[in-house]
């Protein structure tokens, strides 16, 4: 029998086209996206048909959560977390911070702890701090911490644009709470952080 | 895999001296596994979506007292009531409540809610909402009804805290 004679193919296969389509894949995720931010606290947020985009920078965030905690973030555009933390040390003089301390405050994302807790939050090493479950900043009438902090934060950073991250199911009790503590320090306007929804007027349309 | 042919040059052909003939073709391999490397990496730590806001603007806190004639300011007959109680729920009524005229239930969706506002939107002029989460409505409840109010272009809307009156009524019914 004669052989059959298979012909030897190289297994050499051109990877330039690969090579172009990972490329572009990358350049493609590099310009659309953006990092992710640290954030520890995960809300689930509601859906709306507004689009108005949230600014980057000059943000005084307020998470609510499921469970009702209230949480209290600003960016650190100019140092404002800096000069926040030393107007809360101005503002109680007891409240006293190290270097470090100042350091973990400025590096750590959303403060979710009562003040006379702060400095023991700040004392945990990074890892520590995430995961440790966070008691929620006061919002009552007696005590109404979150006030504070908005007052300070609105000093320490004058451009600053408030936002509300709220989760769906969180009560409304809360973030009437809130919102009545906005009004208090005179912040009458406000935007509350939403997913995209399609609009349905828009929909019509198609 | 590497492509890069040596080709073992004979001892004969010494006639020429100096270069060997290179191939051109580069194996590619380890540059598609760091592209693809790079590609993995950057879908899993960004995110896509810029998140979108909702501005409100909530009226200037009043100092001092103030009377239930200045809060039920609100002309009765363009005043369109909506309490939003929990389990995804909403009372309405036109005007002021009473015995011939029971808050009515309907839902959130597009056939609920929204016909309502469409249709009322048209029949009475200078329509105000008054909207009235009760303590059993969660936030998303709220976040829907005023996203209602931009999808069916209603300017004049208040949130309101609900009165006892208006708790009484929608208990019984």
């Amino acid at each position: 029998m004669p052989k059959v004679k298979v012909p030897r193919k190289s297994t050499l296969i051109d990877m330039t086209a690969m090579c172009d389509v990972a490329f572009l894949l990358l350049t493609f995720f590099m310009l659309t996206t953006q990092f992710k931010s640290d954030e520890s606290v995960i809300v689930d947020l509601p859906s709306s048909i507004s689009e108005i985009k949230l600014p980057d920078t000059d943000i005084l965030n307020i998470t609510i959560r499921a469970d009702g905690k209230v949480f209290f973030n600003i960016d650190n555009k100019n140092f404002a977390r800096e000069r926040l933390l030393s107007k809360i040390s101005e503002k109680y003089p007891e409240l006293q911070f190290t270097p470090e301390e100042v350091k973990a405050f400025v590096l750590t994302g959303s403060i979710g702890v009562p003040l006379n807790q702060l400095k023991g939050y700040l004392a945990l090493d990074d890892f520590a701090r995430k995961t440790y479950d966070q008691p929620g900043i006061p919002v009552d009438s007696t005590n109404n911490e979150l006030g504070t902090w908005i007052m300070q934060g609105r000093l320490s950073n004058p451009n600053v644009r408030i936002t509300i991250k709220g989760d769906q199911a969180c009560p409304w009790p809360i973030v009437k709470k809130v919102m009545n503590t906005l009004q208090d320090k005179n912040v009458n306007k406000f935007n509350l952080i939403t997913d995209l929804e399609a609009d349905p007027n828009k929909l019509k349309g198609i | 895999m590497a492509e890069l042919e040596q080709k073992q040059v004979g001892k004969k052909g010494k006639k020429k001296k100096g270069r060997k003939k290179m191939s051109t073709r580069i194996d590619l391999t380890p540059m598609v596994d760091l592209g693809f490397l790079l590609v993995t990496f950057f879908m899993l730590t960004t995110t896509f979506s810029k998140p979108q806001t909702m501005e409100i603007n909530l009226p200037v806190k009043p100092k001092g007292e103030v009377t239930t004639e200045e809060e039920n300011a609100v002309k009765a007959s363009k005043a369109l009531t909506l309490i939003i109680d929990g389990e995804n729920k909403i009372y309405w009524y036109q005007g002021l409540p009473g015995k011939d005229n029971l808050p009515a239930v309907t839902n959130f969706s597009a056939e609920g809610v929204r016909k309502i506002l469409l249709e009322k939107n048209i029949t009475i002029q200078d329509m105000v909402v008054l909207i009235k989460p009760t303590d059993e409505a969660n936030y998303k409840n709220v976040v829907d009804i005023l996203d209602e109010m931009n999808i069916t272009n209603i300017k004049r809307y208040a949130l309101v805290d609900v009165t006892s009156v208006d708790l009484d009524l929608i208990k019984n019914l």
